[in-house]
């Protein structure tokens, strides 16, 4: 061997052996993950599912419907007028019989962005509750939207199109009948329009909100 | 065991790493807008500054230095996702409360900074113990800046209670009263900066006292040693 491969060899080992060793912790740490992963994943799942099933819960009680919520619902894209994308309807049923759908609404023009809702509305049109999923509101303000914060969301439970009529679904600033926040009027208004909107698509709809997903025909 | 002590006493008080040493301030600062949460990240974060001490003072004699760090972050990192995992499995609410705070325990100095500066170079008992005092240090500053946070801008206190130990201990929950109009600032992000800054100034404080103490002891015992032996 040549001295120049020599000393060329001597330069190389340690390189090597720190990549290796890097390799080496590498695979150990990917395969710690993976394997927590696998063993965690239906658990996970499974917990994911509870949570949604406990908000749906919440607005349509486990008591008026016998389908499984999740597992039967739709998605349909109307973004003009529910707000994003991509909007995804739970309907509910008791006896093979319609009973109350929830619409993943989303209110675009919130005070500091997007402020994600269920809608839940039976089906005759009145709304069951709505609730606010997720927001960026100002806290102190825009967020008494919350339920945990003030009663607000709950003053929805019971209405209708026809209750108040079209004109009156605003907030009373706007000369409408619905309360909003001292300092706050963006959010409380972007929340009635979009619930109003909502109530607009669910009745130009009709039945087919309840189609079964596998039939052709989408909203 | 004089170690152990050492290492105890360092954890807790004398380099605490929140209040000393001013790490993980990123964490500490955004969850401890409630006691609970300020709980639940302190117990995420010693469970991986305990795995990964362990990990990293057993792999010490093997790990070349010129790639100690690289291979520090990849275990670490590793360590973290698994906590993470365990945590949205078993503690689904409050992970989803804690939301992206858990995965950056990975960038939490104090972990990176207790490999280095201790794992690295003691033994796995020493290591462990290492891991244990300063995570419960940084554990006890989030639960009380979380508590003094959400007392003086909630009113409650422990309000969270159920996410981590159940529906049972929603119990635990105490309240100023329904009437109690918060300071919201805070819970804001200035009121945890306030509140980070008097806990500092508190030990600070308590530090001064204990020196003076102990300095106005010394003479006494040096000039009049028969007096303090017949006090005992």
């Amino acid at each position: 061997m040549t001295e120049a491969n020599q000393k060329l060899k001597r330069m190389l080992r340690p390189i090597l052996v720190a990549g290796g060793l890097l390799a080496i912790f590498s695979v150990l740490g990917a395969s710690l993950v993976a394997i927590t992963y696998l063993q965690t994943k239906e658990r996970i799942a499974e917990n994911e599912r509870l949570a949604l099933l406990e908000k749906l819960e919440v607005l349509v009680p486990a008591n008026l419907v016998d389908n499984d919520m999740i597992a039967d619902r739709i998605e349909v894209h109307r973004a003009d007028l529910l707000g994003s994308q991509t909007t995804t309807i739970y309907r509910g049923r008791k006896d093979g019989k319609p009973v109350a759908a929830i619409l993943t609404s989303v209110a675009p023009d919130g005070y500091a962005g997007p402020i994600k809702l269920l809608v839940a509305v039976d089906t005759n049109g009145t709304l069951l509750g709505v609730r606010v999923v997720s927001h960026k509101e100002t806290p102190g303000l825009g967020d008494k939207i919350e339920e945990d914060r003030t009663d607000w969301v709950l003053s929805f439970n019971g209405k209708s199109l026809t209750n108040p009529g079209e004109d009156q679904w605003k907030v009373k600033r706007d000369g409408g009948d619905f309360d909003y926040f001292t300092g706050a009027t963006v959010t409380p208004r972007s929340v009635v329009k979009m619930v109003k909107n909502t109530l607009m698509y669910v009745r130009d709809q009709g039945d087919r909100i309840y189609r079964p997903a596998n039939e052709g025909v989408r909203p | 065991m004089n170690d152990y002590m050492n290492i105890t006493k360092d954890g807790l008080w004398r380099n605490n790493q929140a209040l000393v040493a001013l790490l993980g301030l990123c964490p500490l600062l955004a969850t401890t807008s409630n006691a609970v949460n300020g709980l639940g990240l302190g117990f995420a974060t010693t469970a991986v500054l305990i795995m990964s001490n362990g990990t990293i003072s057993l792999i010490r004699h093997w790990i070349r230095p010129e790639v100690r760090l690289p291979v520090f972050v990849t275990l670490i990192a590793s360590l973290t996702t698994v906590v993470e995992l365990a945590m949205s499995a078993w503690f689904h609410e409050l992970h989803k409360v804690l939301g992206i705070f858990i995965a950056l325990i990975v960038t939490n100095c104090i972990i990176i900074g207790r490999a280095e500066a201790f794992a690295s170079k003691n033994t796995f008992p020493k290591a462990i113990a290492d891991a244990l005092a300063m995570g419960s240090g940084f554990t006890l500053v989030l639960m009380v800046l979380g508590g003094l946070r959400e007392l003086v801008g909630n009113g409650t206190l422990f309000g969270q209670a159920h996410l981590m130990f159940g529906e049972a201990a929603r119990g635990l929950t105490l309240s100023l009263g329904a009437d109690y109009q918060g300071m919201l600032a805070a819970i804001l992000p200035p009121g945890a900066f306030f509140g980070l800054g008097l806990l500092i100034a508190l030990k600070n404080i308590i530090d001064a006292r204990l020196k003076e103490r102990s300095a106005q002891r010394a003479p006494l015992q040096t000039l009049e040693p028969q007096a303090s032996e017949a006090n005992g």
